[in-house]
C-alpha cells in the first residue's frame, strides 16, 4: 500500500501546512476591509495576509506551530484501514523530515521529543466506513495557542446565569471569547458542540471545524444561534490579536448531539486564524480524484 | 466553475505585490524606528498603540531561559538595554550557516511569574511576544523603564524575513534548539507597543472594554 498513498498524503500535509484554504483567506480579506486604515487591527490583518501569501509561495509552514494533526477518514466498507493508518504515519514522519511539520510532539511520560511526530495517540486518525468507492481524507492542524483557549461548560452555570437553553449556550460561548481575548491568535473560528458527554461533546465541537466557513447549520435554530454569536463576539472590541478592532471571530459553527437528562455540555473548540484544513478524495487505487476545500 | 477558479488564481497573483506596496508605504509613514541598544530615552518615548520597527540584536527565550534568568542564572550576554523575544524559532544549519525558517512569537503570559525579576535584575528594556502580560510585568515596566511589544501571532514567514542573520546561540545543548537563546540580528522587525514605560497596558484596557461590551450583550 506504501508509495502512492504515502506520496499523496504527504502532499496533503504539505498543502495543509503551507496553504490556507480559500474560504479562510477570503474571510480574512473581507474583514480586513472592515477595519479602519492605520488601525492596529488593519496592521495585524495585513501582516497575516502577507504571511499567507509568502507561505504559499514558498511552500513553507504558515505558522511555526504546525499543531496537532487530526486525520478524518471516510473509507468504503471492506477497505484496509490498518494499511491506511500505516501510510498516514509514514507520511507524517517524512513530512517532519522535510520540514513541512515542526518537531512538535512530546512524550508526556519521559518529557522527550517523539521522533517524527509519532507518539501515543499522535497523529489522531478517525476512521469511518461509508458506502461508496472513494477514500476521503481530511486533515486539520490545530496550534497549541488556540487549543489552550478551548473550553467546556456544564449547564446550568449560575456564575454566567446560563440555563439549559439557547440563551445559556450563547452566554457560555461569549464567556469563552472573553477569556480567550487575543491569546488564541484572533480572529479565530469557533467550533461548538452542544450535548453529548465530555468526550463526545469535545469531539463534536472540533468536528464542526471541518465545515466550510460559508455554510450554515442545517437546523434553523442552530443557524440563527451561529449568526447571533458571531455578531455579538465581533461587537466585543477584542479585535485581531486582541489589540482592538471590529473582527474577533471569522465564523461560528455549531453542532448538536443527544445527551443524558442529567447533563448538558457546551464544548468550545477555538481555532486561530491559521485555520489549516485541507482534504483529498482518493480512489481505492490511491490516485487523487479531487482536492477539497 | 473554471472561470471562477482562474479568476481566483489571477487575484492571487496580484494581491502580494499590492499588499507589499501598501504595507511599505503605510509602514514608512506610521512607524517609529528603534535601534539596538534600546536606551531609556528611546523606550520612554514610546506609548501604547505606537507601531515600531526594531533593528539590531534581539535574543529569543522561552520558558527554560526565563526560569533560569529569574532564579539568578548568569546571562551569557549583557541584557542591559536589550530585548528578549518570546519565540522558539525553526532554525536549520545549511552549508555551515544558520538559517531561520520560521520565527513567530509564542504566548508571553507563561513567563509572567519570571518577567518582573528579569527586568529588575538584568536591566531589560524591551520584551517582544504575543498576547500581552499581566500586572507584575506592567508594574515592573513602569518602574524600570521597559516596554512590551506585540508581534503578529502566527506570522512566522513575514517575521523570519526580518531576521538578517544569526549572531550566535547559547544554551543549545542544555535547553535544546527551540528553547535556546538565539541571537537574532533583525532589520525592521514590525511590532505594536501594547505596554509602555508609563505603566499603561492596551491588554488591560481591551479586557475591561470587552468585558463591559459582552456583559451588555448578555444582560
Ligand atoms: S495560535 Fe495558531 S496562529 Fe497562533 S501561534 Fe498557535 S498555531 Fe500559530
Amino acid at each position: 500500500m506504501k508509495s502512492i498513498w504515502q506520496r499523496n498524503i504527504l502532499e496533503l500535509i504539505r498543502r495543509t501546512s503551507s496553504d490556507l484554504p480559500h474560504d479562510v483567506t477570503a474571510a480574512l480579506e473581507k474583514v480586513r476591509r472592515k477595519e479602519s486604515a492605520s488601525s492596529p487591527a488593519r496592521w495585524a490583518l495585513d501582516t497575516i495576509l502577507e504571511n499567507v501569501c509568502l507561505a504559499r509561495e514558498r511552500g513553507a509552514p504558515l505558522c511555526q506551530d504546525t499543531g496537532t494533526l487530526l486525520f478524518d477518514c471516510r473509507v468504503p466498507v471492506g477497505f484496509d484501514t490498518l494499511a491506511l493508518s500505516g501510510a498516514i504515519r509514514c507520511a507524517v514522519r517524512q513530512a517532519t523530515r522535510l520540514g513541512y511539520l515542526r518537531q512538535n510532539t512530546i512524550d508526556t511520560l519521559t518529557d522527550k521529543a517523539c521522533a517524527g511526530n509519532i507518539g501515543l495517540g499522535t497523529p489522531a486518525i478517525h476512521l469511518e466506513y461509508v458506502r461508496g468507492s472513494r477514500v476521503d481524507i481530511r486533515l486539520i492542524m490545530k496550534g497549541g495557542g488556540s487549543e489552550n483557549m478551548s473550553i467546556q461548560y456544564s449547564l446550568p452555570d449560575s456564575r454566567l446565569k446560563a440555563g439549559r437553553d439557547w440563551d445559556g449556550v450563547c452566554r457560555c460561548v461569549l464567556d469563552a471569547v472573553r477569556r480567550a481575548q487575543g491569546n488564541g491568535c484572533a480572529p479565530g473560528v469557533l467550533g461548538i458542540g452542544v450535548g453529548g458527554d465530555r468526550a463526545t461533546g469535545a469531539e463534536l465541537a472540533k468536528r464542526q471545524l471541518l465545515r466550510r466557513l460559508s455554510d450554515h447549520a442545517a437546523d434553523p435554530g442552530l443557524a440563527r444561534l451561529e449568526k447571533q454569536i458571531l455578531a455579538a463576539a465581533n461587537k466585543s472590541g477584542i479585535g485581531p490579536m486582541g489589540c482592538g478592532g471590529r473582527t474577533t471571530l471569522l465564523g461560528v459553527k455549531i453542532g448538536a448531539m443527544s445527551r443524558l437528562p442529567a447533563s448538558y455540555f457546551v464544548s468550545v473548540s477555538y481555532m486561530c486564524w491559521a485555520f489549516r484544513r485541507r482534504g483529498v478524495a482518493l480512489g481505492t487505487d490511491g490516485c487523487i480524484r479531487r482536492w477539497m476545500y | 466553475m473554471e472561470f471562477g477558479f482562474w479568476n481566483l488564481e489571477f487575484i492571487r497573483l496580484w494581491t502580494l505585490p499590492v499588499l507589499k506596496l501598501c504595507h511599505y508605504l503605510s509602514d514608512q509613514i506610521m512607524t517609529k524606528h528603534l535601534k539596538y541598544p534600546f536606551t531609556r530615552d528611546q523606550v520612554r518615548s514610546l506609548s501604547v498603540g505606537d507601531r515600531v520597527m526594531l533593528s539590531g540584536r534581539i535574543f529569543t527565550g522561552r520558558d527554560r531561559l526565563h526560569r533560569f534568568l529569574a532564579e539568578g542564572g548568569q546571562s551569557p550576554v549583557d541584557l542591559k538595554a536589550g530585548a528578549i523575544y518570546h519565540c522558539g524559532p525553526v532554525v536549520i544549519r545549511q552549508r555551515g550557516r544558520w538559517t531561520v525558517r520560521a520565527a513567530g512569537p509564542t504566548t508571553s503570559i507563561r513567563e509572567e511569574s519570571y518577567m518582573p525579576e528579569i527586568i529588575r535584575r538584568h536591566g531589560l528594556a524591551v520584551i517582544i511576544g504575543k498576547g500581552g502580560m499581566g500586572e507584575g510585568t506592567r508594574a515592573a515596566c513602569a518602574k524600570h523603564g521597559c516596554v512590551y511589544l506585540h508581534a503578529v501571532g502566527g506570522a512566522a514567514q513575514v517575521l523570519a524575513d526580518k531576521v538578517e542573520r544569526i549572531g550566535g546561540v547559547h544554551f543549545m545543548k542544555s535547553f535544546g534548539s527551540a528553547e535556546a537563546m538565539w541571537e537574532l540580528i533583525v532589520k525592521d522587525f514590525p511590532a505594536l507597543v501594547t505596554m509602555d514605560a508609563l505603566g499603561r497596558s492596551l491588554h488591560e484596557r481591551i479586557a475591561a472594554e470587552s468585558d463591559r461590551n459582552l456583559r451588555k450583550l448578555m444582560k
